[in-house]
């Protein structure tokens, strides 16, 4: 009876806080339920899901403006990206965004989202202000992987039938390089000043490496988890620790996060995390890496410099994209 | 940076014209029209363009990673009816492009990979699932895109091991291809340690549509106990009439109920909703195995083409066998030839018309190379010499 009453105090708690969610004071995480046509968000201080909100069907790719004022949501069954108010969950608007839209990527300029269409073989360029598309370019097939490079100048689809790296012009929005990838290339990132792009390659089970100025791939990463098959050892999503200096890789059904050292290409560790791993986002001082289970339906935290899975948060079914959204903002 | 995207741009304004020189790969899908058997269902008619559109979306896929690597494709389709013999038309096709891939039975497959002009071109079955062409009747000239009856019936094996439904029992059609699926669930059966007696054949013709309420409990009453019942009936021409009205409530297996497959619009994880959703959009239907089958082999041929840079046969070939060679074939593990038969590696998802249950290979069953070569014929007990 007591573990009921304080259960039922919890859910009080939780039911002011998503009648007040301008009293939250906490960092945030927001994480896209791909199968729940929802957004969990988790409050990073007590690691509790806060609030729950509703969007259009089948989310996945999300981001924020520059300054946290609106959240962009890849709604891709819906055909569009929704830009939602953060404070009160509210859908403000939809903009234009080809069709079957999955992840994309916000220029630096605040202003232009790159958005890989996965069905229709495009990238479409969206103004965020005017609500109009600029340009659509034809890619690979099954385009997935969105970057854009810190200044703004390259931006980068991955195909994932294709298995190419689409290198596009932001100038003239045209391709100016192609370049192979292994298979079924998912995730791209420009990292160290934008002077290396790297591609994560489920299928293939790498890492490329290339250098931006010459589009040369000069490196590949490899992993190898114990105890578990290579075909299932599947890169996907990955981001970079504070500096550069290392790489949190989600390695799909391997059920594992590797760490890999960005100056050596090595890896130097894997984490055992929830059930086909696939995005992540840090906590402010990126002390905390938050990734994306799908299958189990949750999100392990981890603690960066022990490298070890601190505790899951359960989130809604197929949690797909994770995003920080910093207090107060 | 300025400086030099413009330098780049200037090479490469075209994305087609990305590499200097282009390459023309040119593939014929032929078709040996195959005698259907009359079945009492009309539910389930046959397309026209069964196989033919999935080599079209292999088409499609291989033409668009061309056209940034100056590479084109085209793909030449050929039917041959079916009282005529394959070789003239193979023959014809062959002096066109020495990559054909081949909807046809078992014998016209041999027929048309020993012509002589044959010999060094790069054939792909993508029809027959007969396990001798991956044996003793195996030719080095021969790819095989579609699973074996081995690998299918291994899949539902290794999954009636793991419920330990120890068990078995089995209906088997009188048609020779039932005959021939049969003996492959009867060899798999062996291979994991189950019981398996022999089959009961179902010899009726009548319509069983009507009738199946009163005869199939009768006919399934003095079958050996069993946890689950396989039925081999290729067609599935009495197959689905079983369910639900056997004398014991079992689950049924093979042909109808819970069965083996290169591919059913039921698999949608890995991006295979992806695959089906664009194979929906060319042929307005569902995609088939043997669909897939094609597209398979269409994509094996682009993606070794795509890696080597070449379109000559030998390297190709070379490639395809060698384990630098994957195709994401959106079943959720790197696809390669298996280099002792030219048997595609792939998972086996088991399927019911709604769902996925289980794809195979199933956690347990392990292997040094791979987990796939859990399935069908393996290194050790290859029977095939044209390899070597």
């Amino acid at each position: 009876m007591a573990r009921r009453f304080k259960s039922l105090a919890a859910l009080l708690t939780s039911v002011a806080v998503a009648t007040a969610p301008q009293l939250a004071m906490s960092d945030e995480i927001w994480v896209t339920n791909e199968k729940d046509d929802t957004i969990s968000v988790i409050d990073i201080e007590t690691m509790e899901v806060v609030r729950t909100i509703d969007v259009g069907e089948r989310p996945r790719g999300i981001t924020f403006s520059k300054d946290y004022s609106v959240l962009y949501v890849c709604a891709s069954d819906s055909d569009t990206v929704q830009v939602i108010d953060p404070e009160t969950g509210r859908v403000l608007h939809e903009l234009p965004s080809g069709e079957d839209p999955e992840q994309f990527v916000l220029a630096p300029d605040d202003r232009h989202l790159y958005i890989a269409n996965e069905d229709d073989a495009i990238t479409t360029v969206v103004d965020t202000q005017t609500r109009t598309v600029v340009a659509q370019i034809d890619v690979g097939i099954e385009p997935e992987g969105m970057a854009i490079s810190p200044d703004g100048k390259i931006a980068i689809t991955t195909s994932e039938t294709t298995n190419m790296a689409h290198w596009i012009d932001t100038e003239t929005q045209e391709l100016f390089a192609n370049t192979l990838v292994d298979s079924r290339p998912r995730h791209a990132e420009f990292i160290k000043d934008g002077t290396e792009l790297w591609v994560s390659s489920e299928i293939g089970g790498t890492i490329t490496i290339f250098d931006v100025a010459t589009q040369a791939e000069k490196g590949k990463i490899d992993f190898e988890v114990t105890g578990v098959h290579p075909d299932r050892v599947q890169p996907v999503g990955f981001e970079m620790t504070a500096g550069d200096t290392h790489a949190l890789v989600a390695l799909g059904p391997s059920n594992h996060v590797a760490v890999v050292n960005a100056e050596t290409y090595k890896v130097e560790d894997y984490i055992l995390v929830g059930r086909r791993v696939w995005h992540m986002d840090f906590n402010a001082d990126r002390t905390l890496a938050f990734t994306t289970n799908g299958v189990s339906g949750d999100v392990t935290v981890i603690d960066v410099a022990k490298r070890k899975a601190l505790r899951s948060i359960k989130v809604g079914r197929f949690p797909w994209g994770a995003a920080f959204r910093p207090t107060g903002s | 940076m300025i400086r030099h995207l413009c330098a780049a741009l200037a090479v490469c304004a075209m994305p087609m014209a990305a590499v200097a020189e282009t390459m023309d790969i040119t593939v014929t899908w032929l078709r040996h029209v195959e005698p259907e058997r009359p079945v009492l269902s009309n539910l389930d008619p046959i397309p026209e363009d069964r196989g033919r559109a999935g080599a079209a979306l292999g088409l499609e896929d291989n033409q668009t990673t061309g056209r940034f690597l100056g590479q084109t494709y085209r793909l030449d389709i050929v039917e041959v009816p079916k009282d005529t013999d394959p070789t003239a038309a193979a023959t014809a096709a062959l002096a066109v492009s020495p990559f054909l891939i081949l909807d046809a039975t078992a014998e016209s497959l041999l027929k048309i990979a020993d012509l002589p002009q044959a010999q060094s071109a790069v054939l792909f079955n993508s029809s027959a699932s007969d396990v001798a062409l991956r044996a003793g009747s195996c030719r080095a000239n021969l790819f095989h895109t579609l699973p074996s009856d081995a690998m299918k019936a291994d899949a539902l094996m290794q999954f009636a091991r793991l419920k330990r439904w120890e068990d078995l029992a089995m209906i088997q059609g009188a048609a020779p291809r039932d005959t021939v699926w049969a003996e492959a669930l009867r060899a798999s059966a062996t291979k994991f340690g189950m019981k398996l007696g022999d089959g009961k054949l179902w010899e009726f013709d009548a319509d069983m549509r009507r009738n199946a309420a009163q005869e199939v409990p009768l006919f399934t009453q003095d079958l050996p106990d069993h946890d689950l019942l396989l039925v081999a009936d290729v067609a599935n021409d009495f197959a689905r009439y079983i369910a639900y009205n056997t004398w014991e409530p079992r689950p049924i297996a093979g042909s109808e109920g819970l069965i083996p497959t290169a591919w059913s619009p039921v698999v949608e994880q890995w991006g295979a909703a992806q695959l089906h959703s664009r194979f929906t959009d060319l042929a307005a239907r569902d995609m088939t195995a043997r669909d897939y089958a094609a597209w398979a082999a269409m994509r094996a041929i682009g993606e070794a083409v795509t890696r080597t840079k070449s379109t000559d046969p030998a390297t190709l070939r070379a490639y395809m066998l060698s384990d630098e060679f994957e195709l994401a074939g959106f079943k959720g593990r790197p696809q390669s030839f298996r280099s002792w038969n030219g048997q595609m590696r792939q998972p086996i998802p088991l399927v019911t018309r709604s769902a996925v249950v289980a794809q195979a290979p199933l956690p347990g069953y392990l292997h040094q190379r791979t987990e796939l070569d859990t399935l069908g014929i393996d290194a050790p007990e290859a029977t095939c010499t044209a390899f070597n």
